[in-house]
């Protein structure tokens, strides 16, 4: 007995040990929200990162004087009188080569401005600010660049604006856009997606109202949760291994009659992520189709369908609100996965469209990595518009399966 | 006598059609049953693909005379152009990133993972959830960005000269960051599991929450939260996009947080990134690579499937 009132304090002795408890508890409640907090501050911090470098002031300079071409100020020139001093200052072979391209006369008055700045005036960006630096320190700026560049002009720029995303790549940063990317991205999903959700669906059909337990049975389940775990880049060198170099008359398109190509093409790169996203696919599509209750089966038995039958007409419909929330989540993976792109060899530099399976690709991603990685801030700048550009078609696509599984989810 | 009862008539005899109910084949059923199967099996494919596209090529690196498994595992220089081949100058930054990554993320993961399961009211949860789930859909190439433009500056101002342009502090920081919701959502799986009978039990013995949650909910939990780890580990071992922007670019065995070093994946990305000519033991020895990367996170995740299911404290 007293052996046990020595672990057990009566009396104030025991209120002030309750009171440590409860303090000690408090402590370590407020160290757990801390966790939660540090987690929000990152978020709100990559965001703001983000933002910070997408605007911002830009010190720019004109290699040639615009005032050598047209006396009128550059912000106001018509069209036409951009048609004309393009026709006259541009030398022959490269006006024609742009015309091939897109006929001068259809382009917009803005496309032929930015050839204007891009072609003959060559404008070079001294330096950049982040929206930051240009909101707080405004005047600093301004006295740096009156002193360091004095001819240069300064200017609050949006990096991000609607040119940013149909013009195509560009070796300089002020002209560059992201529709190639973007185009390369949507061809990816589309490779993607075409490949994955048969084959996954199919699969998780399988496992859930065919297969036998068996042995089979579990190794292919074990095995379609490891390869969920297998890095990305792994992936990479498989569709590098397989699809680039064993399959390349077919991925090239050599079989179609495609001859300028080889195995680095936007279908070796999107059968690549196909097959990365496969399993997180089949795990979705098993999920969902483990949630349609089993009444609904035996009630289709007890008609008389038959196993398929039941299937595609009771089990999928019903399954297909969770389905397509894997879809959505197996396409934002495949627009943001970056690692199996490169290693597949995604274009760093092209300008082209992608208008076919077999043509060369690259994608929003591989832009950022490639701007990410060059030492200018300018091209910074462009990468973190292109991450806006991103984030925001990720978000949408994340909000429509939130509000998919919210409006189609059904209790049973 | 007995035989004769219990003969009954045909069902003809007494004007039914005799029904036959034997299962039977139809053939379009049956197809679809195996093309389904295909789709079932193709994933194993998959698995055998990689095991034999990375095996042969990286059979073939070790082919080369240069190259033996002494070098290999016993060295600690890369450099295949000049025949340097000792992994362990990709494998240490591939440790420090992911010791550091661990280090962040464990904690953080797992007190977000006690404070949503266990204090967070049904409102705070619904706020704080798709925190976490925003954090965990970022691409990882962002967090790449992220990493060199805004955590690298910072560590710059704090330890001046003595920290490179790109070291591993800061890529393994902010891929701790990527961890923490993908430890913070299985553990708090776990942890919700945990049958409400059990806290119960430990409230009428007079414990307090805290008391309660770590030495009652987080041991029944272990197992979960033990798979989260080892989840997580595998994922910082193979996260290649944080590092390729933020370590650094060339190998170099350090142990040092504040020098750029490239990881195993990080290097990967760089050779095959540039025009690699097949057959060449650059490429192969990027095989090799891969498939050491590919074994460790097999392992890894074979190891937290096989805690899940041994150590899985069964309820109800």
């Amino acid at each position: 007995m007293s052996e046990q009132n020595q672990n057990y304090p009566e009396g104030s002795a025991f209120y002030s040990e309750l009171r440590k408890r409860y303090l000690t508890a408090t402590i370590w409640q407020t160290l757990f929200l801390s966790a939660l907090v540090i987690a929000i501050i990152s978020l709100t911090a990559l965001i703001y990162n983000v933002l910070d470098g997408a605007f911002g002031y830009v010190a720019y300079d004109y290699k040639n004087d615009p005032a050598e071409f047209t006396s009128t100020p550059i912000h106001e020139l018509t069209k036409e009188e951009l048609l004309t001093i393009l026709k006259a200052e541009l030398s022959s072979g490269a006006y024609n080569k742009l015309d091939n391209e897109k006929k001068m006369e259809d382009r917009s008055q803005s496309d032929l401005y930015i050839l204007f700045l891009e072609r003959l005036v060559q404008i070079d960006t001294k330096a950049t600010w982040s929206m930051t630096d240009s909101l707080t320190r405004g005047d600093e700026i301004r006295a740096e660049v009156a002193e360091k560049y004095p001819d240069a002009e300064l200017e609050f720029r949006s990096w991000l604006t609607p040119q940013f995303l149909t013009t195509p790549m560009s070796s300089k940063a002020e002209f560059a856009g992201v529709r190639t990317a973007v185009l390369g991205s949507l061809w990816l999903v589309g490779i993607a997606i075409l490949f994955a959700l048969p084959v996954g669906v199919g699969a998780a059909v399988y496992l859930q109202e065919y297969a036998p337990h068996n042995w089979l049975t579990n190794i292919i389940q074990t095995n379609i949760n490891n390869l969920a775990g297998v890095p990305s880049i792994v992936y990479g060198m498989l569709g590098l291994a397989v699809f680039v170099r064993v399959m390349e008359s077919f991925t090239s398109g050599a079989m179609f009659g495609v001859t300028d190509s080889n195995g680095r093409t936007v279908l070796s790169a999107g059968l690549t992520m196909g097959i990365l996203v496969l399993p997180l696919m089949i795990i979705n599509a098993q999920e969902a189709i483990k949630a349609v209750p089993d009444s609904l089966r035996q009630a289709a038995f007890g008609v008389g369908a038959t196993r398929w039958q039941t299937i595609w007409h009771h089990v999928l419909p019903n399954a297909l609100p969770g389905i397509m929330t894997g879809s959505i989540l197996a396409i934002s993976r495949t627009l943001g996965e970056t690692a199996p792109l490169i290693v597949v060899g995604a274009s760093t530099f092209i300008s082209l469209d992608p208008d076919s399976p077999f043509s060369k690709f690259t994608a929003l991603p591989i832009q950022i990595y490639q701007w990410t990685t060059r030492p200018q801030a300018e091209f910074h700048s462009i990468a973190a518009s292109a991450i806006v550009v991103l984030l925001v078609l990720l978000l949408s696509l994340n909000a429509t399966a939130i509000l998919l599984r919210n409006r189609t989810q059904r209790k049973w | 006598m007995k035989e004769e009862t219990l003969n009954i008539k045909p069902m003809e005899t007494r004007g039914f059609r005799q029904f036959n109910l034997k299962k039977k084949l139809r053939i379009s059923e049956s197809l679809i049953q195996g093309l389904l199967f295909f789709a079932g099996i193709l994933s194993i494919f998959v698995t055998v693909a990689i095991v034999y596209e990375l095996g042969k090529e990286a059979l073939l690196f070790f082919n080369d005379p240069d190259v033996t498994l002494g070098k290999f595992f016993g060295t600690t220089k890369w450099q295949p152009g000049i025949g340097q081949y000792g992994i362990w100058a990709l494998v240490s930054a591939t440790l420090t990133t992911s010791s550091i990554a661990i280090l962040i993320a464990l904690p953080l993961g797992l007190a977000s993972a006690v404070y949503l399961s266990e204090y967070a009211t049904q409102k705070m949860r619904s706020i704080l959830k798709p925190i976490l789930e925003i954090l965990a859909g970022i691409p990882t190439v962002v967090y790449g960005y992220f990493a060199l433009l805004f955590v690298t500056p910072i560590l710059k101002t704090i330890f001046k000269d003595g920290i490179q342009v790109y070291n591993m502090l800061s890529a393994g920081l902010v891929m701790g960051i990527m961890i923490l919701p993908l430890i913070a959502s299985m553990s708090e799986d776990a942890l919700s599991a945990v049958p409400r009978a059990l806290r119960e039990g430990a409230y009428a013995m007079g414990a307090t929450k805290l008391e309660t949650s770590l030495q009652v909910v987080v041991p029944a939990a272990l197992s979960g939260i033990g798979a989260a780890v080892i989840v997580g580990i595998s994922r910082a071992v193979g996260e290649t996009m944080i590092v390729a922007v933020a370590a650094g670019a060339g190998p170099n065995f350090s142990f040092n947080l504040l020098d750029a070093a490239e990881t195993m994946t990080g290097h990967i990305a760089r050779i095959s990134g540039g025009d690699l000519s097949y057959n060449s033991i650059d490429y192969t020895s990027l095989f090799a690579i891969a498939l050491m990367l590919f074994l460790v996170t097999l392992v890894l995740n074979l190891i937290s499937q096989w805690v899940v299911n041994k150590f899985r404290e069964q309820y109800e």
